[in-house]
């Protein structure tokens, strides 16, 4: 049996060490932040972070896990206490139909992880790998924006009310 | 032994050095001229130069990364040091824009910059001396009708006595033959094309032919294997390691497309190559697959044959059911879970189908750089092609991880004798992936 170090808790799973995690994660655990979008690592909704680095979910066997961190997107804050990125994402109404947000999400916590300030290219480059079909691409990066100016200034977390409004 | 190795290096270096300065170390400056007027350029000739100029891969090495097209600054690092590719904008201070036709095409042919000073072999004049001077003039017109940038080209980093450009005297007196590649008539005009084009401004061989101590290429290991940019350059001669012999129309989708079922893709450094490549005359690109593919050598029925066994042989292993006993992560285990998908054969087409793992050019290659490339960063397939991207898996993946996994490809995939220090090789891969 591997247990797996997701959001700071051990979770002693039942699956096989080549399962992805993504099935784990949803199907075992529980969590269904990750996304299941194309299950061949072209679209990115799967993203969780590894080591505070995104990776893709569904191509990631958790047998690579051991010993690791895993973030996924309820690590960052739940609908009472959203976190700094989600609730950029919230301000800037970025979701459309919300299937890619998730991993959107994710990937823009594992750049600002490394980077709090990007600068307007080092976000698109790093954005790229997810796919977003209703092409809410503008509000995304805004909310990416928003998020590092968020932790730039302060660095103190806002109540959600005062960001969407700023 | 390794003194009289260092001696033997010191006394070569004065040599070449004094031999040099006595004979040659300055050729004559030409004189600085106004930038002559766009417009004064034949566009026909400026169209052929754009083409030539494609096939040269002058963008490639003149443009740094998300810098001005052709106005230089890219580090290219030697093993003598860092070189930085040159502004070849007709800018009048920073670039080109001062130099004559006759200066253009004397650095081309003969290596000298228009006051006179040597250039260094980096810039591969040994294969552009093949060039006609039609065709040079015509990428002089090209090269002059660009946008002019002023960028001035940073210093080279080279330690002393490289630093010497008088040096390069006597390494052309060793090493450079000037001349204009006349065809064989024996051969067929598209061989001569394709010949005239991978020796001249093509410069294959300056990636695909091993180098000496020197930085000469090895002559007599022509296309035979190289390195470029901290990835393997394959042999483009009886020496490939290609586990399924190419064919030359094979060779004409890949630089064209990018991409060709069962070889792969064009990564890394090709992938620029086969993105020019893609865009030039069809005709051009024919003739140097079929330039290539002769120096490949024909496809033979024992060549097959040892590829059909090598296959056969590389059937894939299921990953044993103790490969998943916990805290493992062995390499059946990360191939079945991460890399099966795609690769492996369903009988299925699907969007993001990669080639089998049998047929990989990077699997089968005597140096593992390339493979720990493609694992590390995935692949960005060029612009031309309908394969799928792959993602990279630098961030899923420890170092011993991928090394594991890379073990278990190379066993499996391939009859090649196993890599070593493969540990060792990722982690050098992830830090030169760091830099600029």
């Amino acid at each position: 049996m591997l247990t797996l170090n997701i959001n700071g808790r051990p979770h002693p799973v039942e699956a096989e060490a080549v399962t992805p995690l993504l099935y784990v994660l949803r199907d075992e655990i529980g969590l269904n932040g990750a996304k299941f979008g194309c299950g061949l690592g072209q679209c990115g909704a799967c993203t969780v972070l590894l080591d505070d680095r995104p990776v893709l979910s569904c191509i990631t066997p958790i047998a690579v896990t051991q010993g690791r961190q895993i973030t996924t997107l309820e690590g960052l804050g739940g609908i009472d206490n959203p976190g700094p990125v989600q609730r950029a994402f919230i301000a800037e109404q970025a979701a459309q139909c919300g299937f890619c947000i998730a991993g959107m999400i994710m990937r823009a916590e594992g750049l600002l992880r490394r980077n709090s300030q990007p600068s307007d290219k080092e976000i698109r480059t790093h954005m790229s790998a997810n796919l977003c079909r209703c092409g809410t691409h503008m509000r995304i990066l805004a909310a990416v924006r928003r998020a590092a100016r968020a932790e730039r200034s302060a660095r103190v977390d806002a109540p959600p009310s005062q960001d969407a409004r700023r | 032994m390794r003194l009289r190795r260092a001696l033997l290096g010191v006394l070569s270096v004065v040599l070449l050095g004094a031999v040099g300065f006595i004979f040659f170390s300055r050729q004559p400056a030409l004189p600085a001229m106004q930038p002559p007027s766009a417009a004064g350029f034949d566009r026909a000739l400026v169209a052929k130069g754009a083409e030539l100029a494609l096939i040269g891969n002058c963008n490639v090495c003149h443009t740094k990364q998300d810098g001005a097209p052709y106005a230089g600054a890219r580090p290219l690092k030697t093993p003598f040091g860092t070189i930085y590719a040159t502004n070849i904008t007709p800018d009048a201070d920073t670039g080109i824009g001062s130099w004559s036709e006759t200066a253009f095409v004397r650095a081309m042919r003969e290596g000298v910059r228009r006051d006179g000073a040597h250039l260094y072999p980096a810039f591969p004049y040994d294969h552009f001396t093949k060039a006609s001077v039609d065709d040079l003039r015509a990428l002089y017109a090209f090269l002059m009708t660009r946008e002019p940038v002023r960028a001035e080209t940073p210093n080279n980093e080279l330690p002393f006595p490289w630093s010497e450009r008088a040096l390069i005297a006597g390494w052309k007196l060793l090493y450079f033959k000037a001349g204009e590649l006349k065809p064989d008539p024996t051969l067929s005009a598209e061989l001569n094309r394709g010949a005239y084009l991978v020796e001249g401004l093509a410069h294959c061989g300056a990636c695909h032919t091993p180098r000496n101590r020197l930085g000469a290429e090895a002559n007599d290991r022509y296309l035979g294997g190289g390195e470029i940019d901290g990835w393997h350059a394959p042999a483009l001669n009886a020496a490939s390691p290609a586990p399924v012999p190419w064919t030359s129309e094979q060779l004409f989708r890949y630089l064209r497309n990018g991409f060709v079922p069962p070889h792969g893709v064009a990564a890394g450094p090709m992938l620029p190559v086969a993105n020019n490549l893609g865009t030039v005359t069809e005709q051009d690109v024919k003739a140097i697959a079929a330039y290539i593919g002769a120096m490949l050598g024909p496809v033979t029925a024992s060549r097959r044959h040892a590829a059909g066994t090598s296959m056969a042989q590389a059937t894939p292993r299921p990953p044993s059911p103790d490969a998943g006993a916990p805290g493992s992560a062995d390499g059946a285990v990360i191939y079945a879970g991460a890399c099966a998908l795609c690769h492996e054969p369903t009988g299925q087409a699907f969007s993001a189908h990669g080639i089998p793992l049998t047929s990989s050019k990077v699997v089968a290659m005597p140096d593992a750089r390339n493979l720990t490339h493609v694992i590390l960063e995935g692949i960005d397939p060029p612009k031309a092609s309908p394969a799928a991207l792959m993602p990279g898996f630098g961030a899923a993946f420890t170092d011993r991880q991928i090394a594991a996994l890379m073990a278990y490809l190379r066993g499996t995939f391939s009859d090649q004798p196993a890599w070593s220090g493969l540990e060792d090789t990722v982690r050098e891969a992830r830090q030169s992936a760091r830099e600029p």
